[in-house]
C-alpha cells in the first residue's frame, strides 16, 4: 500500500472516473424518462388545445317573408338560405364543383342552427341578418395553421380557391375563433367540428359509478375479513396469493371474462356501462383490497384493545372503532383505483363499448362508450381534425386523473397527520 | 363456610345468537371469496371457449403453427376456407415488442432507481419520484396515441434519413413507448429493494475504501439481485399483457421477424381485432381470441407467481 | 482494583515503557464533531501509538464510535455530521482537501459491531478489497492474498475446504474473523474495530481477542469496547471518553490501576456507565 492518502495513481484515477460515469448514467436515465414524459404531454397539449376553440364564419342571411314564411317555419329551406348567402358573397363562383366546395365552407350544422334560431325568435324574422355559423373542419384546421398553404395544391385538403374565399372572408372580419363549448356539451359526430365528449364522459361516469358501488363495499369487506377475522392458514394464504395475482392479470383478460360471462352467459346488455362497470370493478378489486388492508393495518392496535377492553365484540370493535379510522385510507385506495379504471380501455373494447355513440346515455343499460375509448376511436380516424379532438379529449382525461389523484394525496396527508 | 354470590357479576351469560352479526360475517367471507371466484371465472370461461376452439382447430396447429390468417372465407369452397391459426408469429411479435420495451426500461429504470436510492438529495427524490409515478399513472391509450402519431412517424423519418427501410407501424415505436411506460414499475420496485439492503453492507464496503459505485455494483446490486429480478419479471408480464399501446401503434400483419423496424402484431392486438367489429358467434375466428387469451393468462400468471415468490423470499431474507 | 493485567502485556512491553515514548501514528488535535446542532465530541486531543492496541472505553453514547469513524472519515457518509480540528495519520492531515477518502480508507480499515460479511462466498469476501484496489494482478496472487489473510485471521483451518461456500452460513464468531480477514487483505496501516465482540459468545470473543493481540505486530489497532475486562486484556493503551470529552488516556495498566480522574475511577469501578 502507498503511504500517502493524496497520491493519485492512474488506477485510482480510473476508479474515480468510473464513479463519475456511473452517477451520470443515473442522471441521464432520469433525464430520458422525464424528457419522454414532457415531450409526450407537451405534444398532446400542443396538438389538443386548439380543439377548445373553433372557427365560425359570418354570413348575411335573407330572413324576408319570401325566404322564411313566419306561418310555416318548417317549410323553409334553411340549407338553401345558407347556400344563397354564400353564393351572394362570391357571385362569380359558377361551376358546380366549385359551388359545392363553396357550400362546404360552413358546417352541415349551419342549416339546423338557423332553423333553431328561427323557431326560437319568430318575432325577429324579416330583413337581412348577420349570423355566425360553425365553419367546416377544413376551414377550422386551416385557420389554426394545420395546413401547409405554401405546399402543392394537390398535397392538401384545401384548394387554392377555398384559400382565396377564406382569405376574403377573413379580411372582412367574417371569420372568428370562439370557445368551443360544444366540445363539452355534445356527443360524438361524424363531423369533426361538431363532435364532443359529453356522451363519452357520461358513459365513463356511469361505468365508474357501477364500478365504485361494486368494488368498494366488496373490497372493504374482503379486506376487513382478511385483516381482522381470518385465521392464518392455507385459506388466507390462498386468498392472499389470489389477490396479488389478480392485481397483475392483464386488463384485457378481464374484458374476455366480461364478454364470456356477463354478455354471453348472463345475457347482460352489450356496450352498456353496467357491464363496463362490472368488468372495471373486478379489475379494481385487488387494488382496493390491498389499499384497504394497509389502511386497517395502520390503525394502532391500542384502538382495538381499548374497544375490546370495554366489552365490545370483535365485530363492534371493527365496525365502530377501527373502520372509521381506516376509512380515509380506504377511500384513498378507492380513488386511486377509480383513477386507474377511468383510464382503462382494453377491457371495454372487449364488451363492445366501442361503438359510435352520439347520444348521451341516460342509464347504465343503454349503449355507451367511455372517454379513453373515444380517444382511441378518434385517434384511429383518418380525418386530421379528429386527431385534435383526440388530443383534447386526452387533456380532459388527464385533468380528471390529476384531480382524482390530488384528492387522494390530500386524503393521505390528512391521514398521516392523524396517526 | 358460606360464599356470598356477588350480585350482577354474571360472566357466564352467553350472548344471544346474533343474526345480524352472522350476516355480516357471511358477507365478509363472500366478499373475500369474490377474489377466488374471479380467478376461477377467468380460468373456466377462457378454458371453455378455448376448448370449443380446439374442437375446430388442433391444439398443436395452434401452438406451433407459423401462419396466422384467421379470416374465414365468404364461400365454403374458397381456398383456405377455414383460416389458419398458427400462433407462433403472434408469440414472436409479442416477444419482440416486449423485448424492445424491456431493453429500454431495464437500464433506464434500474439506473434511475440506483441514482434515486443512493445518490440523489432528498429534494431531488421528492421531485423526481412523483414525476416517475406520473408516468405510471398515464393511461396506456395516451401512450398508444403518442406512439402511433408522433413516435412512429419520427422513427420512420429518422430511419429513412439514415437509409433504412422502416414500416410505418414499426415494432420499435410501440416498444419504446411501452418501455417508458414500464420504467416506473421497475424503478419503484428496485428502489424499494435497494433501500432494503442493510446499511451494514454499505459500511463494510465503503469502510475498506471502495468507491460508492463499486459498492453499488459489487455489493448492493448482487445482494438486491433477487428483488430486482422479481421486478423485471413483473415488468415483462406487464409488457406482454399490454394492449392499447400495441393496438394503436403496432401492426396487424402477422410477420415473423426479429427486425424492430418491421411491423409485427401481438397476441393482445389480435384478441382486440378478433373481438371488435362484426363477430360471427362460435366461429373459429371468434373462439381463437379466447385461446389466445388463455395463452396470455397463463404466460403472465407464470411470470407473476414466480416474481412474487422471488420478491417475497428476498423480503424475508432481510427482515 | 479488580483487574489484573495479563502477564503477556507486562512481559512484552516492560514496565519502563511510557506512553510518551511510543511513537504516535495517529494524532488528533482539538477535534470537535457535530451532528447538526448537537455536539457529540468536544476538543478531543489524542495520540495513538503505532503497533499497539489502543482501546476506547466509556459509557454508551459518549462518542466512541463517533471518534472511531472520524479516523477513516466514515462520518463523511452522514449528511449532518461536521468534523472540526485536525487529525493526522503518519503526519498527514486526513481532512485536508487533497486527501482521497478512497485511499485513506484503504489504509485505515474498519471492523464493525455486527459481523457484516457480504452475501458472497468466503473467498469473494476476502478477495473483495484486493480486487477493487487492484492489488493482485494475477489469480494466483489473489489466492495467495486470500489464504494469507485468512491464516492471519485464524480462520484458514476452519474454512480452507469450503472457500466457495456462502459467508453468511458461517457462525457469528467465524463471520467476524472473516470480516477481519477482509479488512487485513488490503494491508491497511490501521484497523479500527467498533465493539467487534459485542455480538459474540465468550468463546468466539476469546478467539478474536487472541487474534487482536497477534495482529498488533503488523497493524495499529484501535478498538472500541464496552467491556473493561476486554480493554484490560487486549490493549496497551486506553482512552476514557465521557459525554463527548476525552477524560483521560494513558497506558492501560495505569488507567485501570491509578486513574487520575475521578470520573474514570467511577466508571471502572462500575459507578457510572
Ligand atoms: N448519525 C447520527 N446522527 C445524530 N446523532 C448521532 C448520530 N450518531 C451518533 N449520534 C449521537 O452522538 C453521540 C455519540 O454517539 P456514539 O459515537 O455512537 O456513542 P458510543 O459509540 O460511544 O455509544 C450520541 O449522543 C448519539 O446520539
Ligand atoms: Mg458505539
Amino acid at each position: 500500500m502507498t503511504d500517502s492518502f493524496t497520491q493519485h495513481s492512474p488506477h485510482l484515477a480510473n476508479r474515480h472516473a468510473a464513479e463519475i460515469r456511473f452517477q451520470w448514467a443515473g442522471r441521464v436515465a432520469i433525464f430520458l424518462a422525464l424528457a419522454f414524459l414532457f415531450v409526450m404531454i407537451g405534444s398532446i397539449f400542443y396538438k389538443g388545445t386548439g380543439a377548445f376553440w373553433r372557427t365560425y364564419v359570418a354570413l348575411d342571411i335573407d330572413l324576408s317573408k319570401d325566404a322564411i314564411d313566419p306561418q310555416d317555419l318548417a317549410g323553409a329551406s334553411y340549407g338553401g338560405l345558407v347556400k344563397k348567402a354564400l353564393k351572394a358573397k362570391f357571385p362569380d363562383v359558377k361551376a358546380r364543383r366549385d359551388r359545392r366546395k363553396l357550400y362546404g365552407l360552413v358546417s352541415s350544422d349551419a342549416a339546423f342552427a338557423l332553423r333553431k334560431w328561427a323557431e326560437e325568435n319568430p318575432a325577429e324574422l324579416g330583413g337581412v341578418r348577420k349570423f355566425w355559423f360553425v365553419a367546416s373542419d377544413d376551414v377550422d384546421v386551416l385557420r389554426k395553421g394545420g395546413i401547409d398553404v405554401e405546399g402543392k395544391e394537390s398535397d392538401r385538403r384545401v384548394s387554392d380557391k377555398e384559400l382565396k374565399w377564406v382569405a376574403t372572408l377573413a379580411a372582412e372580419g367574417r371569420i372568428e375563433q370562439r370557445f368551443n363549448w360544444a366540445f363539452f356539451t355534445s356527443g360524438d359526430s361524424r363531423e369533426p367540428e361538431l363532435a364532443g365528449i359529453l356522451s363519452a364522459l357520461v358513459g365513463s361516469a356511469w361505468s365508474l359509478l357501477v364500478c365504485f358501488f361494486l368494488s368498494f363495499p366488496v373490497g372493504i369487506m374482503a379486506a376487513i375479513y382478511l385483516e381482522e377475522f381470518s385465521k392464518k392458514g392455507w385459506w388466507s394464504d390462498l386468498l392472499e396469493v389470489n389477490i396479488n395475482n389478480l392485481a397483475a392479470v392483464p386488463s384485457i383478460v378481464f374484458g374476455l371474462l366480461g364478454l364470456a360471462i356477463f354478455l354471453n352467459t348472463f345475457g347482460l346488455p352489450r356496450s352498456s356501462p353496467l357491464v363496463g362497470g362490472m368488468v372495471l370493478a373486478l379489475m379494481t378489486l385487488p387494488t382496493i383490497i390491498i389499499a384497504a388492508r394497509a389502511a386497517l393495518r395502520a390503525v394502532p392496535p391500542s384502538i382495538r384493545e381499548a374497544a375490546l377492553g370495554i366489552g365490545a365484540s370483535p365485530l363492534q370493535s371493527t365496525f365502530h372503532h377501527v373502520l372509521p379510522l381506516a376509512m380515509p385510507g380506504m377511500l384513498t385506495g378507492a380513488i386511486v383505483g377509480m383513477a386507474r379504471a377511468l383510464g382503462e380501455t382494453a377491457p371495454l373494447l372487449m364488451i363492445g363499448m366501442v361503438a359510435f355513440i352520439a347520444d348521451v346515455p341516460q342509464s347504465i343499460l343503454e349503449p355507451a362508450t367511455a372517454l379513453p375509448v373515444q380517444i382511441f376511436l378518434w385517434a384511429d380516424s383518418p380525418e386530421r381534425a379528429f386527431l385534435e379532438k383526440a388530443s383534447a379529449a386526452i387533456i380532459v382525461l388527464l385533468f380528471f386523473l390529476v384531480v382524482m389523484n390530488l384528492i387522494a394525496i390530500v386524503l393521505r396527508r390528512r391521514m398521516e397527520q392523524r396517526f | 363456610m358460606s360464599v356470598s354470590r356477588a350480585q350482577g357479576f354474571d360472566i357466564t351469560h352467553k350472548r344471544k345468537l346474533n343474526i345480524a352479526a352472522l350476516a355480516v360475517h357471511g358477507m365478509m367471507i363472500l366478499s373475500a371469496l369474490v377474489a377466488v371466484l374471479v380467478t376461477v371465472g377467468i380460468v373456466f370461461s377462457l378454458a371453455f371457449e378455448a376448448w370449443l376452439f380446439f374442437e375446430k382447430v388442433s391444439f398443436w396447429d395452434f401452438l406451433f403453427g407459423t401462419n396466422w390468417s384467421p379470416q374465414t372465407a365468404l364461400r365454403a369452397d374458397q381456398v383456405g376456407a377455414s383460416g389458419s391459426f398458427g400462433a407462433i408469429p403472434l408469440i414472436t411479435g409479442t416477444l419482440l415488442i416486449s423485448f424492445i420495451a424491456m431493453a429500454i426500461a431495464t437500464p433506464i429504470g434500474l439506473a434511475s432507481a440506483i441514482y434515486l436510492a443512493e445518490y440523489a438529495q432528498k429534494q431531488t427524490r421528492d421531485v423526481v419520484k412523483p414525476l416517475l409515478e406520473v408516468l405510471a399513472g398515464i393511461p396506456t391509450v395516451v401512450y398508444g396515441f403518442f406512439a402511433a402519431l408522433t413516435l412512429a412517424p419520427f422513427i420512420r423519418m429518422t430511419g429513412e434519413g439514415a437509409g433504412l427501410e422502416v414500416a410505418s407501424e414499426s415494432a420499435l415505436a410501440a416498444g419504446v413507448a411501452m418501455g417508458i411506460m414500464i420504467v416506473p414499475l421497475i424503478s419503484s420496485l428496485s428502489d424499494d429493494v435497494i433501500n432494503s439492503v442493510p446499511q451494514s453492507l454499505r459500511d463494510a464496503s465503503l469502510g475498506m475504501g471502495a468507491t460508492h459505485s463499486e459498492t453499488i455494483r459489487k455489493v448492493i446490486l448482487p445482494a438486491a439481485l433477487p428483488g430486482i429480478a422479481g421486478s423485471l419479471l413483473l415488468a415483462t408480464s406487464t409488457a406482454i399483457g399490454e394492449t392499447m399501446i400495441v393496438v394503436m401503434a403496432a401492426g396487424l400483419a402477422a410477420n415473423m421477424t426479429l427486425n424492430p423496424l418491421d411491423s409485427v402484431t401481438t397476441i393482445t392486438v389480435q384478441i382486440v381485432v378478433l373481438l371488435t367489429g362484426d363477430q360471427e358467434f362460435d366461429s373459429a375466428k371468434t373462439l381463437s381470441a379466447f385461446a389466445l387469451g388463455l395463452l396470455l393468462f397463463f404466460a403472465t400468471l407464470a411470470l407473476n407467481v414466480t416474481a412474487l415468490k422471488i420478491v417475497k423470499r428476498f423480503r424475508e431474507q432481510y427482515d | 482494583m479488580a483487574y489484573a493485567l495479563e502477564k503477556s502485556d507486562a512481559a512484552q512491553l516492560g514496565p519502563s515503557e511510557a506512553v510518551a515514548s511510543d511513537p504516535a501514528l495517529i494524532s488528533a488535535v482539538d477535534v470537535d464533531v457535530f451532528y447538526g446542532e448537537k455536539q457529540a465530541l468536544k476538543g478531543i486531543s489524542l495520540d495513538v501509538p503505532e503497533h499497539r492496541v489502543t482501546s476506547l472505553i466509556g459509557p454508551s453514547g459518549c462518542g466512541k464510535t463517533t471518534f472511531l469513524r472520524c479516523l477513516n472519515r466514515m462520518n463523511d457518509l452522514i449528511d449532518v455530521c461536521r468534523v472540526e480540528g485536525e487529525i493526522k495519520i503518519a503526519g498527514q492531515n486526513i481532512y485536508a482537501p487533497e486527501v482521497d477518502v478512497v485511499s485513506l480508507r484503504a489504509q485505515v480499515g474498519m471492523v464493525f459491531q455486527k459481523p457484516n460479511p457480504f452475501p458472497k462466498s468466503i473467498f469473494e469476501n476476502v478477495a473483495y478489497g484486493p480486487r477493487i484496489h487492484g492489488l493482485a494482478s494475477k489469480k494466483s496472487d489473489l489466492q495467495g492474498t486470500v489464504e494469507a489473510s485468512l491464516k492471519r485471521a485464524g480462520l484458514w483451518e476452519e474454512v480452507s475446504d469450503r472457500l466457495d461456500h456462502p459467508a453468511t452460513a458461517l457462525s457469528g464468531g467465524q463471520q467476524q474473523r472473516l470480516c477481519i480477514a477482509r479488512a487485513i487483505a488490503v494491508e491497511p496501516k490501521v484497523i479500527l474495530m467498533d465493539e467487534p465482540c459485542s455480538a459474540l459468545d465468550p468463546i468466539a470473543t476469546a478467539h478474536i481477542e487472541e487474534l487482536i493481540d497477534e495482529l498488533r505486530q503488523k497493524f495499529t489497532i484501535i478498538i472500541v469496547t464496552h467491556s473493561m475486562q476486554q480493554a484490560a486484556r487486549v490493549s496497551q493503551h486506553t482512552a476514557f471518553f465521557h459525554m463527548g470529552v476525552l477524560v483521560e488516556h494513558g497506558k492501560t495498566e495505569q488507567i485501570f490501576t491509578t486513574p487520575n480522574d475521578e470520573r474514570t475511577e467511577s466508571y471502572i469501578t462500575g459507578r457510572i456507565g
